[in-house]
């Protein structure tokens, strides 16, 4: 979790990810953020999201997101 | 001989008034409605004595918006682009060159709009199209109509950190259209899915065919382009068959494997342009659509919309770029070495483009203007301008131009031109920076900011935020103790290049 928080608050450094649970709904997160970050989390946790993980219920808080890695990992 | 972009639309609508001209996810309007409503917009604007005069339309991405720009020709004035997704500080700058007496506002927007540094008309689009349409008034307008009249001013950055202003005219405008329409090949069955944002002239590709042709043009949702699968659902749920994007919106489907669980069904004409197509995703794509057609398009804004195309056809190997191709007809690319000679064969140089496609200048801005739109250096017979893009280039072995690299800082990052200038001079002037330095990672896309000062990082982004575009704010930022300088005093880029380099190895 530390490293993606490290990740995302790179990508906004002005943005409470661990309170914000509207990222996409609030419009904090737009499509080049989503594309970069799916490349840094692929890279970092050595998972591969696809596309059909890719909707907004995953990329609405750091907590989504997190919980989207450890499925994958998991996998 | 026509002389005005909307003679398309006064064929179409007679041929096609019922068709849908433009729609988003939820509204539309058919051609007899854009002609109405643009119509009653002049109306209303003429009877305010606006005439030859910027009016600036800020209104959500909807065909509305659209609407409005024709209506603002119509009334012989021409149509500035502005959005809520720009910063109120730029929006300021924007007002400060153009003085304008109007603004076309949606319910949205007004409310915004009435903080804006500015001292004419607000006025509500749905008020407006309810205006009385004087037909009289509006072809007395268009009989005086020249075709270097201007039609629209778009914004583009500036490395001074004020945002230069492009003036286009009919001419270019009509002149881009014919030639783009054959190039591609569109016609009254195309129907566009628009990416690209309505304050650039890259919308021209679409909003412009669709009333020549009286084809369709579908503007989609800017979120649809963070879910691959739904954006491919969407395409086929319109059964949108052309499409002209930035490349980071086409790999963005590609390149997380969403053509797995969706293809596109109809789309059959790809362009795509503004950056470099990675080929690994490009032959993704040529795979999923086999006989579709790719085209890469390049072009400033100064050389309204885009001059050069390339239709890729042939395969390309993983290191190779594709070309940019040859001007389109009417248009010469010129090379200019550094003696303002024409390059020799294979030789570098300048591309500069010669032709109707030149715009007419920057708004309000002489010295900038004459600081690239020149006399042709190789023409000492009468007065003829070209624009010198930045942008350097060589031809090929196969005769094909070819992209090498800018001449300046100035970095094409998502789609976008951005002067890394122009970010540096905003972070300068914040409060508790000393000195900052920006830099460009082209391989994974991200511009890096280093600086100097009190500030703490996520707060200087805070404030950068209120002052430039969300795509110019740095993906990288860190504080260093001081900044590395070069012998003459400039910030040393080289070296902050080579630290963001080596730290990452």
């Amino acid at each position: 979790m530390e490293d993606l928080l490290e990740i995302l608050s790179d990508l906004h450094p002005d943005v409470d990810f661990e309170a914000c649970d509207t990222l996409i709904d609030d419009k904090i997160l737009d499509s080049f953020d989503i594309v970069s970050l799916i490349a840094e989390i692929n890279d970092t946790f050595e998972v591969a999201i696809s596309a059909e993980d890719i909707v907004p219920e995953n990329f609405n808080s750091a907590e989504a997101i997190w919980e989207l890695i450890e499925r994958l990992m998991e996998d | 001989m026509q002389n005005h972009v909307l003679d398309y639309l006064d064929v179409t609508v007679k041929r096609v008034p019922d068709k849908i001209a433009f729609a988003n996810e939820t509204d539309a309007l058919t051609f007899q409605e854009v002609h109405d409503q643009n119509r009653a917009v002049a109306s209303f604007l003429a009877k305010q004595g606006l005439y030859k005069e910027p009016v600036v339309v800020f209104m959500n991405k909807h065909p509305k918006a659209i609407t409005a720009f024709f209506g603002v020709i119509h009334s012989g004035n021409f149509y500035v682009p502005i959005d809520e997704e720009m910063p109120r500080v730029r929006i300021d700058l924007i007002l400060d060159n153009l003085k304008p007496r109007a603004i076309i506002c949606d319910e949205k927007t007004i409310e915004i709009a009435k903080e804006f540094r500015f001292d004419g008309k607000l006025y509500l689009y749905d008020e407006l199209i309810q205006a009385q349409i004087e037909d009289g008034l509006l072809a007395g307008i268009r009989a005086k109509a020249i075709d270097t009249d201007l039609i629209y001013v778009v914004f583009t950055s500036g490395s001074t950190g004020i945002p230069k202003g492009v003036a286009a005219c009919h001419r270019s405008v009509i002149d881009y259209i014919e030639q783009l329409s054959e190039t591609l090949g569109f016609n009254e069955n195309t129907v566009f899915g628009n990416q690209t944002p309505l304050y650039f002239d890259a919308c021209l590709k679409e909003l412009y065919p669709t009333l020549k042709f009286g084809a369709t043009t579908y503007l989609i949702p800017k979120g649809l382009f963070m879910f691959p699968i739904k954006l491919v659902e969407f395409l086929n749920e319109h059964k949108i068959n052309t499409i002209c994007w930035v490349v980071s919106a086409l790999t963005m489907i590609s390149a997380f494997g969403a053509f797995k669980k969706a293809v596109p069904e109809y789309l059959h004409t790809i362009a795509f342009g503004s950056e470099v197509f990675p080929i690994k995703q490009f032959r993704i794509w040529k795979e999923v659509l086999p006989n579709a057609s790719f085209t890469n398009l390049y072009g400033p804004t100064e050389g309204t919309g885009m001059c050069c195309f390339y239709k890729v056809d042939r395969e390309f190997e993983l290191d190779e770029v594709i070309p940019i191709g040859r001007p389109f007809k009417n248009t010469e690319i010129i090379l200019l070495n550094e003696k303002d000679e024409r390059a020799a064969d294979g030789e570098a140089g300048e591309i500069c483009i010669r032709g109707t496609s030149l715009t007419m200048g920057y708004y309000n801005n002489p010295e900038k203007t004459r600081e690239v739109f020149v006399q042709n250096p190789l023409n000492h017979a009468y007065p003829e301008l070209i624009y010198r893009t930045g942008d350097i280039g060589r031809y090929n072995e196969r005769g094909e131009l070819i992209f090498v690299s800018r001449k300046d800082y100035q970095i094409k990052h998502m789609g976008h031109r951005i002067e890394l200038g122009e970010i540096e001079v905003n972070v300068n002037m914040l409060e508790g920076v000393k000195l900052s330095g920006c830099i460009y990672d082209k391989d994974k896309g991200k511009i890096v900011l280093y600086y100097a000062g009190d500030i703490e990082t996520g707060e200087l982004t805070r404030l950068l935020k209120e002052k430039l575009p969300r795509y110019m704010i740095p993906n990288y930022v860190e504080r260093l103790d001081t900044m590395p300088l070069t012998p003459n005093g400039k910030i040393n880029r080289v070296f902050l290049s080579e630290k963001y380099k080596k730290e990452r190895e």
